[in-house]
């Protein structure tokens, strides 16, 4: 009898064990796969960028300076290394970049007024949003994965489905937190971070 | 009713809420079914205590009739809805403000983590939005010309917010689960009315009339009565709970847009710009009323507080929704005051 009711004890543990470690396996790939979703904005991000640049180009000559930041931030962000903390890095850098350009493009009515910025402007401002959204979902994914890993008994497993914490985006600099006020003239504002 | 909860603790307390509806939709349907069995089985007891109608036949044939109504209705409602409203899928956004309403569902979808759903566009000047479809893989965000041109950015993502939280909470199937039943019940009453002014009352007097009477009989008749009467009352009271259930699930939606885009302030001036255009939205019929984000009737009972609001609204009242979602804004102000978040 004791036997039978280890045995019993042993198969439960067992079951459970291998229902954790897939738990965690599946917030694992959720939180990969969060990431991704950053990944396609930021490239989205990245494409966009010269298109704007180069239908600008013109009618900003005395604005050199900015457009030549926004193109060395997009440039250091596109070489930037894999990881959760650099990409934050060189991606808020750009964000900020971009930004003072479209304070920038404010004082040129001409522009503003141009349908093709106009359609550009929306595009990226979306895409602006699409980034702060994607790494809103990954925060919020990866903070349950690190979660899930430190609550008992799960914690138990960890080792098991070889897990580990994932880092959060987290927003660099001050300066970056706030949240820069920009008109786009068609009130729309860029995302609370 | 006032206090300020932060946008969790108003889902989580939705969601509670919610499933107490369901509870007791539940139990309401079981003594609708099985009350009527209880009935015959008291009258069906003879002298000796012994019952003949053992099994429950009235209950288990309601079940069946209630699943597959309910069934049927969940696998072929969502198309309908948007025929029936004349929508327009957006396909290639033409002009700014499609392509923005566009980039706003996109941008929504990412920050619940679903597909982006399908987008129609329904030819109304009255401002005014909805879902539609049973899972997030199916789901429709339907929006009317009015509300593009009323709201700001800010507003209409703060709209698509609260349809894509009516997507990811599933509202749409439990929806048109309920409307089903609803609808199933209403059958139900008057079907067994009729049933039991003709024959099944001689039936049952009959039987019971042979007997000896005592504590069975006196309890059938009570129990006959109470089923009865609540057979009468029941369209009137499911209808009600279904009320009860989709202002609850409208207050969800309002907490879950919040949390995606947070940004409930935007949420609320939207809901005052609709409800400040107030005029009906001629092509929502008033079977998809429960859908929209603001009652398409523009009926008086979902516009003001009271007691009429809280039983027969489908909609909670306006200035309830709007003074929690600011209460959420606050929450939120006071909580980045202490602690920065991403």
């Amino acid at each position: 009898m004791p036997f039978i009711i280890l045995v019993v004890l042993i198969v439960v543990v067992a079951f459970w064990a291998v229902g954790a470690r897939n738990g965690l396996v599946t917030l694992k790939n959720e939180t990969l796969n969060a990431w991704k979703q950053i990944d396609v904005q930021l490239k989205r991000r990245h494409d966009l960028i010269p298109n704007l640049v180069n239908t600008i180009k013109g009618s900003m000559e005395f604005e050199k300076e900015t457009l030549e930041a926004v193109i060395n931030a997009r440039s250091r962000a596109m070489g930037g290394g894999g990881g959760v903390k650099e990409t934050a890095a060189a991606e808020g850098a750009l964000t900020g970049a971009l930004s003072k350009l479209f304070v920038v493009m404010e004082q040129y009515p001409a522009l503003k007024s141009s349908e093709n910025v106009k359609g550009l402007q929306e595009e990226l401002s979306s895409t602006e949003n699409k980034i702060a959204f994607a790494r809103q979902f990954y925060n919020d994914v990866a903070t349950k994965y690190n979660t899930r890993q430190q609550l008992f008994p799960t914690n138990l497993v960890v080792g098991l489905a070889s897990a580990s914490p994932a880092e959060l985006w987290e927003i660099e600099d001050a300066g970056d937190r706030a949240v820069p006020q920009v008109d786009l003239s068609m009130g729309k504002k860029p995302p609370a971070a | 009713m006032t206090e300020t909860l932060n946008l969790l603790e108003q889902q989580a307390r939705n969601r509670r809420q919610t499933k107490l509806w369901l509870l007791l939709f539940i139990l309401f349907f079981a003594w609708l079914g099985f009350g009527g069995d209880l009935v015959l089985y008291l009258g069906s007891q003879d002298a000796y205590g012994t019952a003949h109608y053992t099994v429950p036949w009235i209950g288990i044939v309601v079940t069946l009739i209630a699943s597959i109504v309910a069934w049927n209705a969940v696998r072929r409602g969502a198309k309908q809805v948007l025929w029936a409203c004349g929508g327009v899928e957006l396909v290639n956004p033409q002009t700014l403000e499609e392509k923005q309403l566009m980039n706003v569902v996109e941008e929504m979808a990412i920050a619940a983590g679903l597909p982006r759903p399908k987008v129609y566009i329904v030819e109304d000047a009255d401002p005014n939005a909805f879902a539609t479809g049973n899972g997030p893989e199916t789901a429709c965000v339907a929006v009317t010309r009015g509300l593009l041109t009323a709201l700001n950015r800010d507003e209409l993502q703060a709209v698509v917010a609260h349809e894509m939280g009516h997507v990811r909470n599933l509202d749409v199937k439990l929806m048109t689960m309920i409307a089903a039943l609803v609808g199933v019940i209403v059958i139900l009453s008057d079907g067994m009315g009729r049933f039991f002014r003709g024959g099944g009352g001689r039936l049952l007097g009959g039987r019971g009339g042979g007997r000896k009477g005592g504590g069975a009989g006196a309890l059938m008749i009570v129990v006959l009565v109470l089923w009865l009467i609540t057979l009468i009352l029941a369209p009137l009271i499911t209808r009600l709970m279904a009320m009860a259930v989709s202002r609850n699930r409208e207050y969800l939606a309002d907490a879950t847009g919040a949390e995606l885009t947070r940004n409930p302030a935007a949420l609320a001036s939207a809901l005052a710009k609709i409800e400040a255009a107030e005029a009906p939205t001629a092509s929502i019929k008033r079977g998809t009323a429960h859908l929209c984000i603001a009652d398409p009737l523009g009926r008086a009972v979902n516009a003001k507080e009271g007691r009429m609001a809280n039983f027969f609204g489908t909609h909670p009242p306006m200035p309830m929704r709007i003074s929690r979602l600011k209460g959420m804004a606050f929450q939120s102000a006071k909580a980045a005051g202490e602690t920065p978040t991403a």
